[in-house]
């Protein structure tokens, strides 16, 4: 019951949109739609996905092998620095980027910052798979004749498919969804204009026909996804074996491998991070004095968001755990949709829901934990679910023959042992709240201001001292979540 | 009389796990349920614990009704001890935690922990170990600790040996009994090992597809199995063309016999049953009884193939010492002590064998 509720909840920005289509009559639709100015940005937009998503998967796919199956030294070193791109969100490396060379702009400028910030996105599935993945194929194929390339083309890649595609969707969604990093730029997207449209007409029918078409153009690549999948959801990757996977040596274009990684991360980590610190230095007391305040609402706000998420995913993730089915499966894919919406879509969704339905809600800290809850729930989703399935049903069925009573049996056993798969969902989604910008922009009560807003604030009036010292928060509040998924990943081999 | 079932059936949806089983289990007593994986063993013991309710029939404990089709007794108010197959140990609780789970906070708590400890031979130094630090026979054994130290009037024990490999199991299935027999509470055992089974406690239940087939003392059972198939489950059987001739006795390709039970129900055509451990097998001086065809080594033992005068063959293990009174085409001759049970020779009893043998 409890959990239909939440789950309706969730649905509320899906309904908006088709709600928003179809109460503005085709007409209107149409003439907001069919000009020129939403072709212009539906080719950037399309060409931002088209020509990012397989930059991403190329740099993500590539550093994952070199760092697992190649005589790469210091691969270790390697292996984390591959990842701390993550650590910097998109608005404050496109920040670093503009301040560093400013007529960067446009898509090339998009498609540079955006690749460097989210390849990680395929870097860490890709690292999982081939972790996951029986090295004996390899040392099969190699035993059939076959050199390093054509067994990385024709059995490791073939095995990554299920990687690639999932991590390629989440890159594709986040290109979609983003804000802050296009506008500095002065690249323009749907989501970009949406949110002009936003200021300058509020949650009007221009905002709303924009909306439609981005939440169009996202379930799009939701079923391209899903085609491309297909059948292969079933073709499940071998659970791995401890021996070590023999490397394939590098030999003489070892240093070009090494330069072309100290490129990529120099350009996905130095060049921001040496830009916040630049700006540091040009800072004064008075640009710091706002950061504490900042941070404090930031942290009352992410982890209100992330007891919320708790409390939505726990009753989800117990059904689809315990109780695995149709039903079970219908919830979690009605999360998966909604969450994969833009921010900006959902921020329109609850604005005209809570101004409609809900008008003491309006412009509330309850709204902002809402769009936080419904943004990040499948993070929460995915940690506590692998947490239930880890607690065998029969210890509960001990502790009740111990004569300990149903609910106590739960709170003694099961709750203890769902302890750390619950505080890694909470801090996953405490730590993307607190990085949230385009959500947080349009739904904050007036005189809110986190750390991500702040930045914005600051950053959007070319203010880039006052900017630093969020900046570089933000850069923190990232690092402990990057560190939780790169654990995920890591742990695939102790399976 | 303590636990009673009567007459327990249980579906789940359109399949049939159990029908009308009835037990009686006297107090202090322990009961072995054999049967095949499959057989609903499990499902009986979890109606006992209360994890699941029975479709039709009751059961009940000391006089007081635990479950009936309409209401159930919940499990933490049975007073019904369970150790499951993998020992189900708290992994985040020691030794000692997992055993005082079960306990009322009081100062007597640390004291009955060892005390339980003691009786289940387990060494004290492991009261502070988690259970991943414990070998597979230690975790079964902290699991009947536990299960112990609220002294409960019955333990259920499912399947608790069959996860442990083959050495340890015996010691920890010892170390079991003598723990069950010294604290004297009423244990039933589910299980699919018949040696196991037949070893463990004063009755033994045979249960075959939801069915109890054969309830009594586990030698009453082993010398009169109720069918071919329950006499097959039990042990190692030979079964022979027979046919009656005379008050208590057949013939067979072995001779004349004395027949100890007869379950074959006035059939015409009978089969003979006898155990291996009857035969004796000695050098003939003439024909014999048989003649040697092929003998295999089996690490102590050989085994020998034997052909009957009939055409029937069947194999006997020898020790390794004399099996060179046996070469290969050697005539032997065959004694059979302890007489034969008699079943019908017709296929009839074959499906129960086949669903013992899945």
């Amino acid at each position: 019951m409890l959990a239909a509720l939440f789950a309706a909840a969730a649905l509320i920005p899906v309904g908006y949109v088709i709600q928003a289509a179809f109460a503005m009559g085709w007409e209107q639709f149409a003439e907001l739609v069919f000009r020129p100015r939403v072709g212009e940005l539906l080719t950037n937009t399309v060409l931002l996905v088209v020509l990012g998503v397989p930059c991403a998967v190329v740099l993500g796919v590539g550093g994952a092998w070199l760092v697992e199956r190649t005589s790469l030294p210091a691969r270790r070193v390697f292996a984390v620095l591959l990842v701390v791109p993550l650590t910097i969100p998109a608005f404050v490396a496109s920040y670093g980027w503009a301040s560093a060379i400013p007529s960067i702009h446009g898509l090339g400028g998009g498609l540079l910052v955006a690749t460097l910030a989210y390849y990680p996105l395929v870097y860490l599935p890709a690292l999982a798979a081939l972790r996951g993945l029986d090295p004996a194929l390899e040392e099969s194929a190699r035993s059939l004749g076959m050199n390093g390339w054509r067994v990385f083309s024709r059995v490791v890649l073939p095995q990554l498919r299920l990687a690639i595609l999932g991590g390629g969707l989440v890159v594709a969604l986040h290109l979609l969804a983003e804000y802050g990093a296009f506008a500095f730029l002065r690249f323009e997207t749907f989501t970009t204009a949406i949110v002009v449209a936003y200021q300058a007409t509020f949650a009007g029918p221009n905002a709303a026909a924009l909306g439609v078409v981005l939440a169009t153009l996202c379930f799009v690549v939701l079923v391209i996804e899903a085609t491309a999948r297909g059948r292969l959801r079933y073709a499940r990757v071998g659970s791995g074996t401890p021996q070590p996977a023999s490397r394939v040596e590098l030999g003489r274009v070892t240093p070009l491998v090494i330069a072309a990684l100290v490129v990529l991360i120099g350009a996905a980590v130095v060049v921001p991070l040496a830009n916040v610190a630049r700006w540091l230095f040009a800072t004064d007391a008075s640009d710091w004095q706002p950061l504490l305040n900042a941070t404090w609402q930031t942290i009352a706000l992410s982890v209100g968001g992330a007891v919320a998420a708790l409390i939505v995913a726990l009753p989800i993730a117990w059904i689809a755990a315990r109780y695995p089915g149709r039903t079970a499966r219908a919830l979690e894919g009605a999360y998966y949709v909604a969450s994969s919406l833009p921010a900006i879509i959902v921020a329109l969704a609850l604005v005209t829901f809570t101004l409609r339905v809900l008008p003491a809600m309006y412009q509330t800290v309850f709204t902002v934990m809402a769009a936080y809850v419904i943004i990040f729930l499948p993070r929460a989703l995915v940690s506590i679910r692998a947490g239930i399935a880890q607690v065998p049903e029969n210890l509960e069925e001990v502790a009740r023959s111990l004569g300990v009573s149903p609910f106590r049996a739960k709170l003694r056993v099961t709750v203890p042992l769902l302890l750390p798969s619950l505080a890694a969902g909470a801090a996953l989604v405490a730590l993307g709240a607190a990085n949230e910008l385009t959500a947080t922009l349009l739904l904050a009560p007036t005189g809110t201001r986190t750390v991500a807003t702040g930045f914005w604030a600051a950053a959007s009036a070319i203010d880039y001292a006052a900017a630093a010292p969020y900046a570089i928060t933000l850069v923190l509040l990232s690092i402990p979540a990057v560190v939780l998924m790169f654990a995920q990943v890591k742990a695939r081999r102790s399976r | 009389m303590m636990l009673h079932l009567t007459d327990v059936s249980k579906s789940f949806g359109a399949t049939t796990v159990l029908t009308d089983v009835s037990v009686a289990v006297e107090r202090g007593t322990r009961l072995a349920i054999v049967g095949a994986s499959g057989s609903g063993k499990s499902t009986l013991l979890r109606i006992i614990a209360g994890f699941e309710g029975p479709s039709t029939g009751t059961v009940s404990l000391d006089g007081r009704l635990l479950a009936n089709p309409v209401s159930t007794v919940s499990a933490h108010r049975r007073g019904i001890g369970y150790v499951a197959q993998d020992g189900a140990l708290f992994p985040h609780l020691t030794v000692r935690s997992n055993i005082a789970f079960g306990l009322r906070r009081s100062p007597g708590r640390d004291a009955r922990v060892r005390e339980v400890m003691d009786l289940t031979s387990l060494d004290l130094e492991l009261l502070d170990r988690y259970p991943h630090q414990l070998s597979g026979g230690q975790q079964q054994r902290v699991a009947l600790a536990r299960a112990l130290a609220p002294a409960p009037t019955v333990i259920l024990l499912d399947e608790p040996f069959s996860a442990l490999d083959t050495g340890l199991r015996a010691h920890t299935r010892a170390a079991m009994v003598t723990a069950l027999e010294r604290s004297g509470v009423t244990t039933i055992l589910v299980t699919h090992d018949q040696e196991e089974a037949l070893s463990f406690g004063q009755q033994l239940a045979v249960i075959s597809d939801g069915r109890l087939v054969q309830a009594g003392p586990p030698s009453e059972v082993f010398d009169a199995p109720i069918s071919a198939a329950v006499a097959e489950f039990l042990g190692a059987a030979l079964f022979l063309p027979a046919h009656t001739s005379g008050p208590a006795r057949a013939v067979c390709a072995l001779g004349e016999l004395h027949i100890r039970h007869d379950h074959s129900h006035g059939t015409a055509s009978v089969r003979a049953m006898l155990r291996p451990a009857q035969l004796h097998v000695r050098e003939a001086d003439g024909d014999g009884d048989a003649r040697v065809v092929a003998a295999r080594q089996n690490g102590s033992a050989v085994e020998l193939e034997l052909r009957l005068g009939d055409g029937f063959t069947l194999t006997h293990r020898v020790p390794l010492y004399d099996a060179h009174l046996f070469p290969v085409g050697s005539a032997v001759a065959i004694r059979v002590d302890g007489g034969v049970v008699l079943y019908p020779a017709a296929a009839t009893s074959e499906t129960l064998g086949t669903a013992f043998a899945r």
